[in-house]
């Protein structure tokens, strides 16, 4: 079916979709920039920096509620089909784009402490955990602007590479604890840091699973691959 | 079924919960289409030249609520009034076809009209109650159509009218004319003196159009109570209540039929583009 | 803001004068149909005051117990009362049932088919024609058919002639008013149409078609051509329908012209009973119409 709608004959309706499409990029664009800035912040061990980013996450707060607001105002013209489930999808997409934004300033608090510590040398793998996090967070905003639920399948697959990166930066981290005491402190910070990011990957799928529900509705998705090892047999590797 | 991936660890608990759904939910997730109580098969209506409806192929299911829904001359208040051939009252209209009523076709002429009207009976959209009493009203078919003694007759009134839920409203004002009643209590009226014969069928021809928005509801928490006893055929321009009332739904355009289906599917995924317009305004 | 308002107010300006000159169009015409309003009441007040100032000498207990009286002898109108009773009420039973099925028929059968349109048309026709092209044609059909007998049968007759096409169309326009879903509604219960016809819909348009009666009765109570060749008219006390009845229209028109004082008092007496009754049906089939509405 073609996905381009209509114009709805009262164009007031038309305006508010747009204006909630709109925030809900604006919202995402926000994130991605605070997840992108925290992981500058990491790199550069940049304290200040920290504290900038982890502010601004009222802002994104500030929209979910706009979001929420809009959302309700929608939903007393008793939408249904495709409007509806535009709206239950921008309503789930926007508590996922909050999520983010609150785990990329969690990212950034950590990374204010790091600071202080020496350097490790995982960061870097941090690092690119971060950025393909925010790869995916990205491509998933671009998935929901262009209401691509092809994309958006493919973006919930590559999830598993995301998860297997956790799980070896995971090991690596516990080893490096076991081998050297002092790395202990630090190291749990990375940790919790990795799984902010790994969580960060999650809600993008999310998203992408909203987009899928928007286009095709309760059509059920292929299914997928959970590659995130640490929490089964095997995660950790035997005591000395 | 939920949407989810399968394997999902919240499939489990999520069948637990539909286990214990409310009966009405369980109805409104049947999937596919139950062999029909009504089955129209290939119908085609004339008025004089113009061909009103073509080649219309469904099936209405038994003790369920079907939906009619379209845009203004789409037909569908003209599928429904051949269900009882009110049609027959005016010269120059023809219908062409099968359509069966437990296996026969009530279109052929060997077929009693007054027999089928006491099978299928009709709501109009503007309350017409008769000028007599409130009793006399609900009454009037039942002397027709049985001899029955006075005290059976009083019960068959009073049941009536208990399904009607009007009962407690007027029981003592039976006497009364009832063009003395409320316009959503005339409708009500109505109901019982559809439901008065026992019919099998019940069409309600956009049955709340008239009414103030506490009536309409009053009327759509009726049909909830005689979902189970009647299989109901409304037509309605509201969406919202053929979303709120139906189990299965029909989308009639231009004398044809689009789209039919279960109530939930239609109303979230249709498959047909020009359904999802209508059905979110965007034309029609 | 004093730039912006400069045009506005020629505007204003030019507004006014055209809401003045409406002003005055409007105070002419109201003025101009008030006054024929008390012009025509003027008239009818006229005609009321003379009709009792007339009358009113006249109207004694006489008036109903004594008969029509030989000139220049005091009498009384009972005869011509019952006469006029007794035709009209015949009138009305020979007249409504005919013109209530046919006015039926034309409602409920006969639609825009072209047979009812010409009926329709027939009807109307027979509904404006001249109540003396009635009496002679009543005069040859039943006066002279039965060997030029003049007799109150052949009164009721022609006066029925003129009842029926009232009713008729006061009975096909009242049903037509029943809304077509009350038909329907009641067709839809496995009823059929004769009794839906019967049993619903003449009950939703009795007070119409009653009305209309009684407005028929109001005209056939005054008219007087027809039956001057039909009853003819009768001194005496008659009962007897094949006999020549009197009735008031006639006694009117016979004492009214006469140079006889006692005899135009009844005259006048008798249009004021007549006037009277004509008031009263009007005023009746009005009440009924009221109730009706307000029922609704």
């Amino acid at each position: 079916m073609d996905t381009r709608p209509h114009d709805h004959i009262v164009r007031s309706y038309d305006e508010e979709r747009e204006r909630l499409a709109g925030e809900i990029l604006r919202m995402g664009a926000m994130a991605a920039s605070q997840l992108e800035a925290a992981l500058g912040a990491v790199d550069l061990r940049d304290g200040h920096a920290a504290a900038r980013i982890a502010a601004n996450d009222d802002a994104i707060d500030d929209l979910e509620r706009e979001v929420s607001h809009n959302v309700m105002q929608l939903a007393m013209r008793g939408p249904l089909a495709r409007d509806l489930r535009e709206i239950l999808a921008a309503l789930r997409i926007a508590s996922d784009i909050e999520r983010v934004g609150d785990y990329a300033a969690n990212v950034a608090r950590r990374a204010a402490t790091l600071a202080g510590s020496p350097p490790l040398p995982h960061t870097r793998t941090l690092n690119a955990l971060g950025q393909l996090a925010l790869s995916q967070f990205r491509a998933v905003l671009h998935a929901y602007q262009a209401t691509d639920a092809e994309a958006a399948q493919r973006i919930r697959t590559r999830d598993a590479d995301l998860d297997a990166l956790y799980t070896g930066l995971f090991r690596e981290l516990l080893t490096y604890m076991m081998e050297d005491a002092r790395a202990i402190t630090p190291c749990t910070h990375l940790l919790f840091m990795a799984k902010n990011l790994e969580r960060i990957g999650d809600h993008a799928t999310n998203i992408a699973e909203n987009v899928w529900f928007l286009v095709h509705g309760e059509d059920s998705l292929p299914p997928r691959e959970k590659r995130d090892g640490t929490s089964g047999p095997g995660g950790a590797p035997a005591p000395p | 079924m939920t949407g989810l991936p399968p394997g999902s660890p919240m499939n489990d608990s999520i069948a637990l919960t539909m286990q214990h759904a409310p009966a009405a939910t369980r109805r409104r997730n049947l999937a596919g289409e139950m062999p029909g109580k009504i089955v129209v098969d290939g119908l085609d209506f004339h008025y004089g030249g113009f061909h009103a409806l073509k080649g219309i192929r469904l099936a209405i299911p038994e003790r369920r609520v079907t939906a009619l829904i379209g845009p203004s001359g789409c037909g569908k208040s003209t599928l429904l009034r051949v269900f009882n051939r009110i049609y027959a009252l005016y010269p120059g209209l023809k219908a062409r076809g099968r359509v069966l009523l437990d296996g026969e076709d009530i279109l052929s002429p060997r077929y009693p009209i007054n027999r089928l009207r006491s099978k299928v009976g009709m709501v109009f959209q503007k309350p017409v109650p008769f000028p007599m009493s409130v009793y006399e009203n609900v009454a009037y078919a039942i002397r027709h159509h049985e001899k029955l003694p006075r005290s059976r007759l009083d019960e068959r009134v009073e049941q009536a009218l208990r399904q009607a839920a009007l009962w407690d409203e007027v029981k003592d004002k039976l006497r009364h004319s009832a063009l003395g009643l409320s316009g959503g209590q005339q409708q009500r009226l109505c109901i019982a003196r559809a439901v008065a014969l026992r019919p099998d069928v019940l069409l309600l021809d956009e049955p709340t159009s008239a009414l103030d928005p506490v009536s309409t509801s009053r009327i759509e928490q009726l049909i909830d109570e005689l979902r189970n006893q009647y299989t109901i055929v409304i037509v309605t321009h509201n969406m919202q209540q053929a979303a709120r009332v139906s189990d299965y739904t029909a989308f009639m355009y231009l004398g044809e039929l689009v789209e039919h289906g279960p109530t939930s599917v239609i109303f979230s995924k249709p498959s047909r583009r020009q359904t999802e317009d209508y059905i979110t305004g965007r034309f029609g | 803001m004093s730039a912006a308002s400069t045009p506005s107010m020629h505007m204003a300006g030019g507004t006014d004068r055209l809401y003045a000159r409406r002003r005055i169009t409007n105070a002419v015409a109201t003025s101009f149909a008030v006054a024929t309003a008390l012009a025509g009441l003027f008239f009818l007040g006229w005609i009321l005051w003379t009709l009792v100032s007339r009358a009113v000498a006249g109207l004694d207990w006489q008036l109903f117990t004594g008969m029509t009286p030989p000139p220049m002898q005091e009498g009384g109108l009972l005869n011509a009362f019952f006469g006029s009773a007794v035709m009209c009420a015949l009138a009305i039973a020979i007249g409504t049932p005919l013109g209530m099925a046919a006015g039926t028929w034309l409602s409920e059968y006969g639609h825009a088919r072209k047979a009812a349109m010409v009926v329709r048309f027939v009807n109307d026709i027979l509904l404006s024609a001249p109540s003396i092209v009635l009496g002679l044609f009543v005069y040859s059909l039943v006066v002279m058919g039965s060997g030029g007998r003049f007799s109150a049968l052949a009164g009721a007759i022609a006066l029925a002639f003129i009842v029926l096409p009232v009713v008729v169309r006061t009975t096909d326009e009242m049903l037509r008013l029943v809304p077509v879903q009350m038909r329907e509604a009641a067709l839809s219960l496995g009823v059929p149409q004769w009794k839906v016809t019967v049993q619903v819909l003449y009950r939703s348009a009795a007070g119409g078609i009653v009305t209309g009666i009684l407005l028929a009765l109001a005209r056939i109570s005054g008219e007087t051509a027809p039956l001057l060749f039909t009853a003819f008219g009768n001194q005496y006390w008659n009962a007897n329908l094949l006999e020549p009845m009197a009735s008031v229209p006639v006694v009117i028109y016979q004492y009214a012209g006469s140079p006889y004082e006692s005899w135009q008092q009844l005259a006048w007496a008798g249009a004021f009973v007549l006037t009277s009754f004509v008031l009263l049906c009007s005023l009746a089939a009005r009440a009924i119409f009221l109730r009706k509405r307000i029922s609704q």
